[in-house]
């Protein structure tokens, strides 16, 4: 067993955990962060995208005592208040409709729009191209992510 | 109440953001796996490593003796109990149906069977005790392909032989069409074996509390579920709860009784403790029901003015190593569709259900339909091909005329409407049909290296599953109803509660918009209830695009009966006649007097209280309707895809894709968008990235995402959608759109990839049109042998 002292969507938590554990594994199923769901185990899909200290990491593929001392965001932790712009957007724009996609597109697309606020819609597609959709076809979480792109969202 | 209790504009037709949505994109999400019970344990199952072995021994004890470990079970522990996973499709009457135990008690037949089951106190150590697990196999001989399965040196993957079943299907004078028809065409098509691949992997938790049974399931089917779950275990009905919690995404793969299911059940009753089970996409790829895989073989007899006189198909269709819930139907549904739009004088379709050592197959998004439009498709440009007619030419000279609705088919079913002009005049407006066709010319005259294509794909489908007696004339278990019920609650909300069971279709929004209207009660007022066989205990559940027409219908009809029962007691309290009530916007009043009314709220409240009722009306204002549909119905369109291939490369790149579709009305234009959307994605996948792949011994080489290309949105183009509509036989005049994109996408880009390369003499590339795939067509045809 490891002690690790991780902060995630503003709370620290001090733990042991096994050196083996998956990140997304702690956070699901020790911190209670079922908000970010796992969707493959080869860091295929990206549903499980969540940031650590500021950058988007697929969270099945961080162990758990590599977040020691991290900051993680999930998809819980980013509303500050109201939705987050690429929340409204991917509401507002149908950018979703199982939703098991969605937090790690959500996390995935803010990591994009720090890097490059103002994407063109041929990088918005590559931007997103580690985080797969079954539903959608994309059309409308390229027109969700230029929509918050243009109300300002960078992070 | 005031009048802004009142719906203020219909809501029907609103491009309405979702209700669903304000939980699924904060997290606060219900996904099975999330679910945690006092005292759970973990489930995992030890798979087969074989695609055909005998099991000689099972060894539990090293596993039941690890750290954590609660119990370990093989299949013969269940034997007496576990049954036999259900096919709710017997298609002929000497269809083979071999048993199918949920965990493999003597023999396995693909890679991926479980034979035993551990578990643990949490999922790493269940994990850990598989390993642990020692199974004995003595190797059977693998039946790999379909084709070569019925001969009669082939291995047998059961005693019964590797044949399930033959289906023939003949109409009009197949002889007389085809005897000295000047056009005969015949090709043979690769329906490749798909993985659904849903982003929610499969989870099951089950728990058993004083012999009562509640399961949370990943699935689309919850009541069927019920039904099924019942008979495999013989465990009552009555005591069997199933919850589909929050659904991430089916089309079709958890339209499925699975083993897991029921070995959980099986499971949680032993231990008297909660289980959970959630599977690995690495699992999932092996143990998800697999999709189409079909060998077709299509011919048709024309005229040389391109009308066709006879269409002749005959398919062989793997059904894997056993018969799931609606294996054998699968093709079956394709039957109807093969003659698509088009008249015709003779049709004859032959379907042989066969078995080898793979997954078995099953529903996925289309079930037969994308099969059969494919395969029509395809020969009609091939027969435009011949004639050196337009794509869009031949098939204008076949179709059925507008004017000719309603129209009985020759493969015997009544199109109610459709107009497949005005859906394709808009198509080619919005593509720039000719003008893509000039700049195509040019580029053939240039010897471009990188060719363009355009791609044609009229289709039209069957859906709205199902009139009841239909499906009882073709042996399916259950009937095609669906059924509703409306609760105004003495606040004046409204409970709706739905036997369809939404899994990102959106019904929490859509039958609101419907209800609302109906009603005339607020969009925000009304809270849908489904999913859950205690909330919502009668239902049929959501596939085959059926969830609106025949759902939605069922909506009608519970709220057609409110509104008759508060009219009655309106007029009870105004002391005037029923007949005089009328209803309007929320409103009930008296004809003439139109200050002389209550709201639906009022009489709700009313109805509650139950102060001042007429003799023989029940308080409470609700009531519930079940719909069963006369006919399917018929959405239809046209889809145009232009692509560009790269003759050197053999890459194709998809340069613009349009959608006309005729679905009928539209509840939300935002929620039928997306589903077009995300249907003609995984039509494309099909035609350009994914093929399960199984190698020479039975293994599944594509267990993994990395392997199994879903395309992510670096790999599919934008989409231009538009609708026409003509009318739909129910009072909604909706006719379904879950599967329209996925039936008409396939063949309209591998139309355009073909279309791009018939200068080089290509016909056929074999989906998934892969660079290489590609490349070795040009290659072949260049007389290169695909060794340059």
């Amino acid at each position: 067993m490891a002690n690790i002292t991780v902060t995630v969507d503003g709370v620290t938590y001090t733990d042991d955990v096994e050196p083996r554990l998956l990140l997304v594994h702690y956070l699901r199923e020790r911190v209670g962060k079922t908000g970010t769901p796992v969707g493959c185990d080869t860091s295929n899909c990206g549903a499980c995208t969540v940031h650590m200290n500021g950058v988007s990491v697929k969270s099945c593929s961080v162990l758990a005592v590599q977040a020691d001392g991290a900051e993680i965001t999930t998809i819980e932790g980013i509303s500050n208040g109201q939705w987050h712009p690429l929340q409204q957007a991917f509401h507002a724009e149908h950018a979703l409709q199982c939703g098991y996609c969605t937090p790690g597109m959500i996390m995935a697309a803010a990591d994009l729009l720090r890097t490059n606020p103002q994407p063109s819609d041929q990088e918005i597609r590559e931007g997103l191209e580690g985080n797969l959709c079954r539903c959608t076809g994309y059309e409308n979480i390229v027109r969700a992510v230029r929509r918050a792109a243009e109300s300002g969202a960078t992070s | 109440m005031t009048a802004d209790t009142q719906a203020s504009q219909a809501e029907v037709g609103q491009a309405r953001p979702r209700k669903e949505d304000a939980r699924l994109v904060t997290g606060q999400t219900n996904w099975t796996d999330n679910i945690v019970l006092p005292g759970m344990l973990h489930m995992a199952f030890v798979r087969s490593p074989m695609a055909h072995a005998r099991i000689t021994s099972v060894d539990l004890s090293a596993a039941r003796a690890m750290p954590g470990v609660v119990a370990v079970f093989s299949g013969a522990d269940f034997a007496e109990e576990q049954g036999s996973l259900p096919c709710a499709w017997p298609v002929t009457e000497d269809i083979v149906i071999p048993a199918h135990p949920p965990m493999a008690t003597d023999e396995v037949r693909y890679v991926g069977e479980a034979v035993a089951v551990v578990i643990a106190r949490d999922r790493y150590t269940a994990s850990d005790a598989m390993t642990a697990v020692d199974v004995s196999y003595e190797p059977l001989p693998p039946v790999l392909d379909m084709r070569t399965a019925l001969d009669e040196d082939s291995p047998k993957v059961h005693a019964e032989g590797n044949k399930s079943f033959v289906w023939p299907f003949v109409q009009g004078d197949m002889d007389a069409a085809f005897r000295d028809a000047p056009v005969v065409i015949e090709r043979t098509y690769r329906q490749q074996r798909l993985i659904p691949s849903a982003m929610e992997p499969r989870a099951v938790v089950a728990t058993c509390v004083g012999g009562e049974f509640t399961i949370w399931s990943a699935t689309q089917i919850p009541h069927v579920l019920r039904v099924m779950l019942a008979l495999v275990t013989g465990i009552p009905e009555q005591n069997i709860r199933v919850i589909a919690p929050d659904v991430g995404g089916g089309f079709g793969s958890k339209l499925q009784v699975t083993a897991e299911e029921v070995i959980s059940m099986l499971v949680t009753r032993k231990l008297g403790r909660p289980v959970k089970w959630t599977e690995s996409r690495s699992e999932g790829n092996l143990t998800v029901h697999h999709g189409r895989d079909q060998w077709q073989r299509i011919r048709i007899a024309a005229d040389s003015d391109g009308r066709l006189r006879g269409l002749d198909v005959d398919l062989l269709a793997d059904m894997g190593a056993y018969l799931m819930l609606v294996t054998p139907g699968i093709p079956l549904l394709g039957a109807f569709m093969y003659p698509a739009i088009y008249k015709m004088d003779a049709y004859s379709f032959t379907c042989t259900g066969v078995f080898t050592t793979k997954m078995p197959t099953d529903a996925y998004r289309g079930a037969g339909r994308p099969e059969a439009t494919y395969a029509i498709e395809r020969i009609m440009d091939e027969l435009a091909a011949e004639l050196g007619m337009d794509p869009l030419e031949v098939r204008e000279r076949n179709w059925i005329k507008h004017e000719e609705f309603p129209y009985t088919t020759i493969a015997t079913l009544q199109y109610d409407s459709g107009n497949y002009e005005a859906a394709t005049a808009r198509a080619k407006e919005l593509f720039g049909y000719d003008a893509l066709r000039q700049e195509q010319t040019e580029r053939n005259l240039d010897n471009d290296p990188v060719r363009l294509g355009l791609g044609v794909s009229t289709y039209t489908e069957m859906c709205g599953l199902a009139p009841s007696r239909v499906l009882g004339s073709l042996a399916y278990g259950a009937g095609g109803w669906e059924h509703a019920s409306i609760r105004m609650l003495p606040t004046g909300k409204v409970e709706v509660v739905t036997g369809s069971s939404a899994h990102g279709q959106g019904h929490e929004t859509a039958w609101s918009q419907i209800v609302s209207d109906q009603l005339g009660v607020p969009f925000e007022d009304i809270r849908v209830l489904h999913g859950d066989t205690q909330v919502s205990p009668k239902g049929m559940d959501t596939y085959g695009s059926r969830s609106l027409a025949v759902g939605g219908m069922a909506l009608v009809g519970a709220c057609d009966k409110v509104i008759a029962k508060a009219k009655r007691i309106t007029a009870h309290m105004l002391e005037a006649s029923e007949n005089d009530i009328e209803f309007s916007g929320g409103r009930l009043q008296v004809r003439g007097d139109p200050e002389k009314g209550h709201t639906i709220q009022e009489v709700a409240l009313a109805t509650f209280a139950a102060h001042n009722l007429p003799d023989g009306v029940e308080p409470s204002l609700d009531s519930d309707a079940t719909y069963d549909p006369d006919n399917f119905s018929f959405p239809h369109g046209t889809h145009l895809c232009a692509a560009e291939v790269d003759t050197e490369t053999g890459m194709v790149t998809i340069r613009s894709y349009v959608a006309v579709d005729d679905i009928g009305k539209v509840i939300n234009p935002l929620i039928v968008e997306g589903q077009v959307h995300g249907g003609i994605a995984q039509g494309i996948a099909q035609a350009l990235y994914e093929e399960a792949v199984y190698d020479d011994d039975g293994n599944l080489t594509t267990t993994t995402l990395a392997d199994y290309l879903v395309p992510s949105a670096a790999d599919l183009p934008s989409y231009v959608t538009d609708r026409t509509e003509s009318p739909a036989a129910n009072r909604l005049g909706v006719k379904g759109v879950g599967e329209a994109g996925t039936i008409a996408s396939t063949p309209a880009v591998v139309n355009a990839i073909v279309d791009a390369l018939r200068p080089f003499g290509i016909n056929d590339i074999t989906m998934p049109c892969t660079p290489e795939r590609v490349w070795r067509a040009i290659q072949n045809a260049q007389g290169n042998g695909g060794a340059a």
